[in-house]
């Protein structure tokens, strides 16, 4: 079965139609890559996925290992393994980033019946992700997100991800105020969590993040729908000729 | 649907009615008869066996406060109190001097449901809390203060720690000489009632050069229906004393309105300090804003000596009405006085509350940093009032006063008053309004946290700033506290 199946999604905001007739299909084990110009429609799929609100579905369908995604409350949805690295990742002054993993991790365990995670069990996990992803104890102790720079927030993102192991992982542009260093930490992180039954929808604008990130399968998305599909050769051609050749009129 | 919509429904749907603390302790009580005379204030002083000058002070304060009218400056609102349909006074019926075995069962299974450790044996047999350090409690059931711990432990460290009407009785001349001296008897509408009628409270005198061994705490507990609580509490720092103490506060939940008028006195000589911390949760009134104690306090304290320091910390987030604004008098040289603030508010609540800071002495500091949150329908407002008297010279303030709201229905609304007739005062006003924003909110859902849990998270990112300055054990509780009256408002 397919971990991410999605057919002929319509979705709208504040009655502007963004999504228009998406399919997409993500098997476990896989890596997509989502390209496409400014505006198509790519974080709206992301949020939509997530279950953000606003953002209404107005036909077709999304399953998560076959049970309706569309259903669920936002956070349901993440206890169920759909992770987003935002875009813009949220400020919450005050609140210490090691407080907010520790109560994000224990809220999906107890929304899936588990047991909470032991102090030294979640302080020895944390450690370790964070030596991996070049994220300082200073970072940790301060508000989630406050003062972090952005190519920080980006890795603060994955090492979310890598607490809370998801099975669906959406990027939407990790890549994105990364140095070149940076770059290679983040993806380094990423590839540590590809498994054969991790899904990825990676979203990008950019070659250079596939070159560390290798995906079996690229799209192209225009208008709100997927408009052409190929392997990781598809990228380095739109990186040649850009999105002219599916008529971008406002780039 | 917006997330923080949802979560204003969710607040509704949940509603205040969930009110923790309320239940309602099943003793006989002895009262005074209902409503409030010359006769109820002889009542009061004789069934406490006081000297004559205190039955003299009481009656004094009762004449006086004849001639006054209650304040409309707050922002709240409230049909008419009528007086003589309070009683003022309600004490166990087996009250009596005691041994804590005497207690009745029924009043320490109340205390039990609290969570308040008042059986000393207990907890010098080993169930203190895990970080090892310890509170005395002084617990006041309604009027009359039940039992008193640690008390040996204190005496050994010279520290006065008991009932204040056992003070007045025990300790005459402390008591003359402090009583109503930072808050005189005349001082305001609600602190002259409180003079004539005060049924219990706590007193604490810790003499000089001597650091209080233990946190001090009262327990105040408003069970009798249609009961007044009138607590005094005398607070003494001689010079270069140290004293921490914990105020909590519950109360059963019922339909009729309680009154409560507190009056607090804090006297910090030279070089002395005082941390005075509260945790007020007292029933807040139904979903409909039925019910919930009406809440008139005044609380004072006077820097009297130089290099005092006197710092308040207040959590709240109970009563139907809060009128409520601890300040400070920086009478000493170099004197500094703080006030850390959390108010929450929610279903039809409405606080005012806030400080004064009045600088006298010379260069004098004082803080406040004051967080209120709104939720519901409630109405939350900080009064704040920072002066400076000619003779203040190089007087220092720091005001930093921040808004939440929870949905669109509650109100947030910040009046300072600043004067300083000192051209060398600096004094530095910070304010902000903010609302927990759908995108903070979703960022929250997005990791796995309920909505409720998102709430909580975030307000008590909020409101952190302050929570630090409470004490450990406090502060944990505070920390509770928040989520579970944003429960009983947010879901
Ligand atoms: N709240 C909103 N109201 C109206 N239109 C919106 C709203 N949010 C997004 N849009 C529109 O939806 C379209 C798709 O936006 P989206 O952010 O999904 O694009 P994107 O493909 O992620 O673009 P980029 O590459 O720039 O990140 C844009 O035209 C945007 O202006
Ligand atoms: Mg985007």
């Amino acid at each position: 079965m397919a971990l991410l199946e999605i057919r002929n999604l319509h979705a709208q905001i504040e009655d502007n139609q963004i999504l228009r007739g998406l399919d997409l299909t993500v098997n476990p084990g896989e890596v997509h890559a989502i390209m496409g110009p400014n505006g198509s429609g790519k974080s709206t799929l992301s949020y939509v996925l997530a279950g953000k609100p606003d953002y209404e579905v107005t036909e077709g369908e999304a399953l998560l290992d076959g049970q309706d995604l569309l259903d669920m409350d936002p956070d349901a949805r993440a206890a169920a393994g759909v992770f987003l690295a935002f875009q813009y990742p949220i400020e919450i002054p005050g609140v210490a980033t090691m407080t907010f993993l520790r109560t994000a991790i224990n809220a999906q365990r107890k929304t899936r019946g588990e047991a909470e995670l032991s102090t030294p069990d979640f302080l020895r996990l944390v450690k370790e992700k964070a030596g991996e992803l070049g994220i300082t104890q200073d970072m940790l102790r301060r508000g989630v997100n406050v003062g972090f720079s952005g190519g920080e927030k980006k890795r603060n993102e994955i090492l979310q991800m890598a607490l809370l192991q998801p099975k669906l992982c959406i990027l939407d542009e990790t890549d994105s105020g990364l140095d070149i260093d940076a770059l290679k930490v983040v993806s380094d992180g990423v590839n540590a969590l590809r498994s054969p039954e991790r899904g990825m929808v990676v979203i990008t604008h950019y070659q250079r993040l596939l070159n560390h990130i290798v995906p079996d399968v690229v799209h192209v998305m225009h208008k709100g729908r997927i408009v052409r599909t190929g392997g990781k050769e598809l990228a380095l051609e739109l990186e040649a000729s850009g999105y002219a050749a599916y008529g971008q009129d406002a780039a | 649907m917006p997330a923080v919509q949802e979560t204003v429904d969710r607040v509704k749907s949940i509603d205040v009615d969930q009110y923790k603390y309320g239940f309602v302790t099943d003793i006989e009580s002895e009262k005074a008869p209902k409503g409030l005379s010359e006769d109820t204030v002889r009542y009061i002083s004789a069934k406490k066996g006081e000297p004559e000058w205190m039955l003299e002070w009481r009656l004094d304060a009762y004449r006086r406060w004849l001639t006054m009218e209650e304040p409309t400056w707050a922002r709240v609102s409230y049909p008419k109190i009528d007086f003589q349909d309070y009683y003022y006074y309600s004490a166990p019926k087996s009250s009596g001097p005691k041994s804590i075995d005497e207690i009745d069962p029924e009043i320490l299974a109340t205390y039990e449901k609290l969570g308040i450790p008042l059986r000393e044996r207990d907890i010098l047999l080993g169930i203190e809390p895990q970080s090892g350090s310890r509170v005395a409690v002084d617990a006041v059931f309604d009027s009359v203060s039940v039992a008193t711990t640690f008390k040996a432990e204190l005496a050994k460290a010279g520290v006065i720690f008991c009932s204040i009407s056992e003070a007045i009785r025990e300790h005459p001349d402390l008591v003359r000489q402090y009583l109503g001296s930072v808050v005189p008897v005349t001082d305001n509408f609600y602190a002259t009632l409180n003079s004539a009628v005060f049924s219990d409270g706590s007193f604490v005198y810790v003499p000089k050069g001597v650091r209080c061994p233990m946190e001090l705490s009262t327990y105040f507990r408003i069970n009798e229906r249609n009961t007044g609580q009138f607590e005094r509490t005398l607070l003494i720092a001689d010079e270069g004393a140290y004293v921490s103490y914990l105020e909590g506060c519950t109360a059963p939940q019922r339909d009729e309105n309680q009154l409560h008028a507190a009056v607090v006195e804090l006297v910090a000589l030279k070089d002395a300090e005082i941390k005075y911390s509260t945790v007020q949760n007292w029933y807040p009134g139904d979903k409909n804003g039925k019910g919930g104690i009406y809440n008139f306090v005044t609380k004072r304290g006077d820097c009297r000596g130089a290099n005092s320091k006197i710092s308040w910390t207040q959590v709240e987030t109970g009563s139907a009405i809060t009128w409520k604004y601890p300040s400070c008098i920086l009478r000493g040289d170099g004197s500094q006085g703080e006030f850390y603030s959390i108010a929450i508010s929610n279903g039809f609540q409405q606080v005012d509350s806030g400080t004064k800071m009045i600088h006298l002495g010379k260069n004098t500091s004082s803080r406040i940093i004051s967080k209120g949150i709104a939720a519901g329908r409630s109405e939350n407002t900080y009064r704040g009032q920072v002066t400076a008297h000619r003779r203040a010279t190089n007087a220092r303030n720091f005001t930093n006063c921040d808004s939440l709201l929870i949905g669109d229905k509650c109100g947030a609304h910040t009046v300072p008053y600043i004067e300083a007739k000192n051209a060398s005062a600096v004094f530095e006003h910070e304010a902000t309004t903010s609302k927990i924003s759908e995108d903070q909110m979703f960022y929250c859902l997005q990791r796995g946290l309920s909505q409720e849990e998102a709430v909580a998270l975030i307000v008590n990112g909020f409101v952190k700033d302050v929570l630090q300055h409470l004490p450990m054990e406090f502060a944990v509780e505070a920390q509770k506290l928040i989520s579970v009256s944003l429960e009983g408002s947010v879901g």
